[in-house]
């Protein structure tokens, strides 16, 4: 059977139920009594189970298989839920993520799970210390369920019965796949997704094994229970492609029989007005499955991409447009260009929104790798996410991942001091650990924050020194904001023993390198004993920015907006000396200037004796005058890369391409001057 | 180039050009499409022999010029100069060429290896010297010639 065709759906789906096993396993941790969790994790192992077992994929299958045991010794409350216990099913986790991620790569799941199967089995032996007997029994019984036909024994009479008087309603569902249905069995577990959405499936016939391994015709049915109106169960199975509803009755749990029938009947009319309700056979409405309408849509990146270039490329040219309005005073067409601009910045606005992604997508991990770290280094420290939703253009979230989990790293290993220390300083054992998100205008911030020990100025004065990256005099003068920001400067860490984690003296340098080349800003705040909180900055997008276009020479610039705090202009003869650098006087403020033309070597054109312009830019908080010879304008502009040949030069952060075809390079501020 | 024919494997299809008074060849394989020259920007601070960036139909690709890594005195721009669109390690790169020859079959056999001709500075980027009746075609070796072989920087 072919099941290629499956393939993506399967590596996306199953990436997601690993998602949801870390973070309900983490819950679980915590909470190690909330049945809820469990099933959510039960469900998931299960149905990645199905997935592995029906791609075909035996190493996913076996080892979920073996995990699946080993939660149910959980649910049995045969084996505590332990760090152990939960380390030995992270591990699976990680195993389960690399096989998928060789499958993407290679398609094969190559992977040596054995030693972690038997980690799962040592589990199981330890259920036999613990609480020895009675452990064959549940199997057989769940078994003995399984060979049932659809007829009903007490069991799970007992349980449509405890099921309405907490007002479920009980149903019975018949479904039909379309005769040469291929993977039929991917189909069943659709249905029983879409299913256990609305409710629970007590009951299914052929039993779930069977249908996981194909062994059934065009149908099988289930016994579901829900608190939803039939309708609505009906509508979300037709959406399923290939599946259809033979037959969905309610069944009345009073008139099975069993124990408690007539006590439920006379003492709770309240209850039985409500089953006979949905009794009866409800009409299936083909109709509807081509009506029914689906939310979202999973849509591949690369298409997104190709979308957002377009509509740059539009954006290019009605600005092209306009210039020929312009140099025309063609009015009429002038207006229909605003009436175009007023659209295509919509559009534009649109397709910006259609890639945001929430950060969660890159949170997600973190929580996992807290944990870890701090059972690793013996800490304690209660970990707490904030703003998970705050979107982010995709290419701003992949390329946030690593700097956070170095900030996050640091936090842990530096900032966060062992539990005896913290009782000593008077602190809560349990350190805090924050990270948070949220929008500030057209950036988004991110704070990671700890409340340890806080950053030792006086150690960074020190080590500077030591290191020469401040004399003796500059050290003992500089102040706490200057001492901070060394920590930036490469090759510099004040760990005093280098871990396995961090203090290698790479870090900080390429976080903030890194947090640059998005367009962001990194600052950290710190106090001794309280804590430190790392502040990052970053723009909602990198795709289409405002910049401003200045000439020098013959040649046009773009300047990021967002660098530039002021322009204004100046005459030669204003422009004096200090030192051999030239300054001028900017409201009684000194502010150094670069020619423009002399950093880039610009070719001199024909320089004009009169006024020259000055943009005023920020790199950090030192403010810089780039002498230009004219303002062009400001102007909207698509960032283009200038490919692998060209990356990495000093001062230039890219190109864009003009109104009137021309390419133009955008200048980086902060690399250039 | 659009021969039915199907290349043996003891042929090769050349694009044939000329820069200065010799004629180089690239594999047709490598070569993207051949386009009029266009304005370019230049790039401040980018190695010499990048003339700087062209836009070709919204993409930002980078131009070479051939005359200065070649070592050849400096190009004049005429009506037939052509800037050849080749495809290397998946990017797109310009190379300004002073006219477009010819598009043809070569046999392998009449391929030598470098060693021989070619001015000296040339045979790091030369793969092979094509030997017909009266005329030598220099087969460019485009890695080398962009210091993609090595873990030579582009200062």
């Amino acid at each position: 059977m072919d099941v290629s065709q499956y393939m993506d759906l399967f590596l996306a789906e199953a990436k997601e139920h690993l998602d949801s096993l870390n973070e309900n396993l983490l819950a679980l941790e915590k909470e190690p009594g909330d049945i809820k969790v469990l099933n959510e994790i039960f469900r998931s192992a299960h149905t990645l189970k199905g997935m592995a077992a029906t791609m075909g994929f035996e190493g996913i299958t076996e080892l979920t298989h073996e995990m699946e045991s080993a939660l149910m010794l959980f649910k049995e409350g045969k084996v505590a839920v332990t760090p152990e216990v939960v380390d030995v099913l992270f591990r699976c986790l990680d195993t389960l993520e690399m096989m998928i991620e060789n499958i993407t790569e290679q398609g094969e799941q190559s992977y040596n799970y054995q030693p972690l199967i038997e980690d799962l089995r040592k589990l199981d032996r330890m259920r036999g210390e613990q609480a020895p007997g009675l452990p064959e029994a549940e199997v057989q019984q769940e078994e003995a369920q399984q060979e049932q036909p659809m007829e009903f024994n007490e069991f799970d009479i007992s349980v449509m019965h405890a099921a309405a008087k907490s007002r479920y309603s009980s149903y019975y569902i018949k479904i039909g796949l379309a005769p040469g249905t291929v993977m039929k069995s991917v189909r069943a577990f659709m249905v029983f997704r879409a299913l256990e959405e609305y409710g629970q499936i007590i009951k299914c016939q052929p039993p779930a094994q069977d249908l996981e391994e194909e062994k059934f015709d065009d149908s099988f049915e289930v016994v579901f229970l829900t608190q939803e109106p039939a309708e609505k169960i009906l509508q979300s199975l037709e959406k399923i492609a290939e599946v259809s509803v033979l037959s969905l009755q309610s069944i009345d749990a009073d008139r099975l029989g069993g124990d408690d029938s007539n006590r439920a009947e006379t003492a709770e009319p309240e209850k039985t007005a409500m089953s006979g309700k949905p009794a009866g056979h409800v009409p299936v409405d083909h109709d509807s499955a081509g009506g029914a309408a689906f939310r979202t849509v999973r849509v591949d990146i690369g298409r997104l991409d190709n979308l957002m270039n377009l509509v740059g490329e539009l954006v290019i040219n009605k600005t092209r447009l306009e210039q020929i309005g312009l140099t025309h005073r063609l009015t009429d067409l002038l207006e229909a260009i605003e009436q175009m601009g007023r659209l295509t910045t919509d559009l534009q606005n649109l397709v910006m929104k259609v890639r945001m992604v929430p950060i969660k997508q890159v949170f997600n991990r973190f929580p996992r790798m807290v944990r870890d770290l701090a059972r690793e280094l013996n800490k304690e420290v209660q970990f707490i996410m904030e703003g998970q939703d705050t979107e982010l253009d995709r290419t701003v979230i992949d390329e946030i991942g690593d700097p956070l989990v170095h900030l996050i790293r640091n936090a842990l290993d530096h900032g966060i001091e062992q539990p005896e220390e913290r009782i000593k300083a008077g602190k809560e054992k349990t350190a805090l650990l924050r990270l948070a998100a949220r929008h500030d205008g057209n950036n988004v911030i991110i704070m990671v924050e700890d409340d340890g020990r806080g950053i030792d100025i006086e150690k960074i004065r020190r080590k500077a020194v030591e290191k020469g990256l401040l004399t003796g005099k500059e050290g003992e003068y500089a102040d706490e904001g200057e001492i901070l920001k060394l920590i930036f400067q490469p090759g510099f860490s004040t760990a005093e023993v280098v871990t396995d984690l961090s203090g290698r003296g790479v870090g900080m340098d390429v976080v903030k390198s890194k947090i640059e080349s998005l367009n962001g800003n990194i600052s950290i705040e710190t106090k001794k004993n309280v804590g430190t909180k790392v502040i990052i900055s970053l723009p909602l997008t990198l795709a289409i920015i405002q910049a401003l276009l200045v000439g020098v020479g013959g040649e046009q610039y773009a300047i990021p907006l967002s660098s530039i705090d002021e322009t204004t202009f100046i005459l030669p003869e204003q422009i004096k000396t200090v030192k051999n650098q030239e300054v001028m006087l900017l409201r009684g403020t000194v502010l150094p200037l670069l020619r423009l033309d002399r950093l880039l070597d610009i070719p001199a054109g024909n320089k004009s004796n009169g006024e020259l312009f000055v943009v005023v830019v920020r790199k950090g908080e030192r403010r810089v005058g780039l002498v230009v010879d004219l303002l062009v304008g400001q102007q909207e502009i698509v960032i283009k890369s200038l490919g692998e040949l060209l990356t990495g030069i000093r001062g230039i952060a890219g190109a864009t391409i003009l109104g009137n075809g021309q390419v133009s390079l955008i200048l980086d501020v902060n690399s250039l001057v | 180039m659009s021969e039915e024919k199907t290349i043996s494997k003891d042929e090769v299809q050349l694009v044939v050009f000329s820069i200065g008074a010799e004629e180089y060849g690239l594999e047709v394989s490598q070569v993207q499409e051949i386009i009029r020259l266009l304005p370019i920007t230049r790039v401040p601070r980018a190695a010499a022999y990048i003339e700087g960036v062209i836009n070709l139909r919204g993409n930002v690709i980078p131009v070479v010029n051939l005359h200065y890594r070649l070592g050849l005195e400096q190009r004049k721009d005429t009506a037939r100069t052509r800037i050849i669109v080749a495809e290397v390690q998946g990017m797109a790169v310009g190379l300004i060429v002073d006219q477009v020859l010819e598009v043809f079959y070569l046999s392998r056999s009449a391929l030598e290896p470098p060693a021989s001709a070619g001015s000296v500075n040339d045979v790091a980027f030369i793969k092979g010297i094509g030997k017909l009746s009266d005329r030598l075609i220099l087969l460019l070796d485009l890695e080398s010639l962009l210091y993609l072989n090595k873990a030579e920087a582009v200062s």
